[in-house]
């Protein structure tokens, strides 16, 4: 076998398909927190990802009307753009955001709703994400929801018809890691659509149990805009995602309480 | 001229009572920016912007894209 004959190198095991669109990658960033949108941009393309989040905010009336759009440095026609609902607390508030957010980007349905609960922990109010939910879809659009780790109502949403199941890792922004791997490999067990696990990824390694416990994909931001070293992070999280992705479809070893030696007895010289 | 007050994106703004909602972006220096404007939560297409009148006292929001998570 040739290296290029490796299982590892076919990239539809790598590709992300949501409402019909296939992706290269696995990976979904967002633009929040970054220095400025050359580093975004930066980012954005070492990250390899095809799907980028934005969120929507009010002009500054009369205000640098000359200064750069984000949207010139992540171009429509070169990235997926998924507006979101961040800041909004009630279902009203975030399906408003989305018809705004569907008329800026000139008509196109997918979003990624977050309805969230309250400001210390950001935690997604699910009553409220679940009407929203409901409207947005009658309404056209392919929803990709964050939700909480509670399958019922990850199942809730998918029956709804949500394109893209996305349960918290952990809380928005704190980079603590896959804290619920039972919960979210529960989600991934009865999901038909994809489930991208969305908010809690600290560093490369998280990216890699999420993908290892199946998920389909991991959506983050902070973990990539506050390294030290955003681009640097952008490529690890890259190769973490794909590593993981591997990792999975090759089928761990059992964990086993024993030693196990690797070198045969057999032939040892005593 | 015939001004009346509008609330634009939260704040008390002056506008010329014949404006269409093409004149108030042009007048604001944001003619072909990518942007999305509601009157009173109401979303307006891009299309309807210049035959859209502007009224006294409509809320209009205008939003454009900014990173996010």
């Amino acid at each position: 076998m040739n290296l290029n004959d490796l299982p590892a190198g076919a990239d539809t095991d790598h590709q992300l398909t949501v409402a019909g669109k296939t992706y290269n990658s696995k990976l979904l960033v967002g633009t929040g927190k970054y220095k400025d949108f050359q580093e975004t941009r930066d980012a954005v393309v070492a990250s390899g990802t095809g799907i980028v989040t934005v969120t929507v905010r009010r002009v500054n009336i009369g205000q640098h009307q000359d200064e750069p759009n984000l949207l010139d440095f992540v171009p429509p026609g070169e990235f997926t753009i998924l507006p979101n609902t961040g800041g909004c607390y009630n279902a009203a508030d975030a399906v408003y955001t989305l018809q705004m957010a569907r008329e800026m980007l000139g008509g196109h349905s997918l979003c990624k709703l977050e309805v969230l609960g309250d400001e210390k922990t950001l935690f997604p109010n699910m009553p409220e994400t679940l009407k929203a939910a409901e409207t947005l879809i009658k309404d056209g659009f392919d929803v990709m929801v964050y939700c909480s780790d509670d399958p019922i109502q990850a199942k809730m949403l998918e029956d709804m018809g949500c394109v893209a199941i996305m349960p918290l890792a952990s809380l928005i922004g704190s980079g603590m890691g896959i804290l619920n791997p039972w919960n979210l490999s529960l989600i991934i067990e009865q999901t038909q659509v994809p489930v991208i696990v969305d908010a809690g990824v600290g560093t490369a390694s998280d990216a890699a149990i999420a993908m290892e416990l199946g998920c389909d994909g991991v959506l983050m931001n902070t973990a990539i805009a506050k390294a030290r070293d955003p681009i640097r992070m952008a490529l690890a999280m890259r190769d973490a995602v794909r590593a993981g992705r591997n990792a999975y479809l090759a089928g761990r070893m059992p964990r086993r309480f024993a030693a196990s030696p690797s070198s045969p007895m057999a032939g040892l010289m005593t | 001229m015939n001004t009346i007050q509008i609330e634009l994106n939260g704040r008390p703004h002056p506008a010329d009572a014949t404006y269409t909602l093409a004149d108030l972006v042009a007048k604001l220096g944001l003619a072909g920016k990518s942007l999305a404007i509601s009157i009173n939560r109401e979303v307006i297409k891009r299309g309807d912007w210049p035959q859209r009148r502007i009224e006294a006292a409509d809320r209009i929001e205008i939003v454009h894209a900014i990173g996010g998570g």
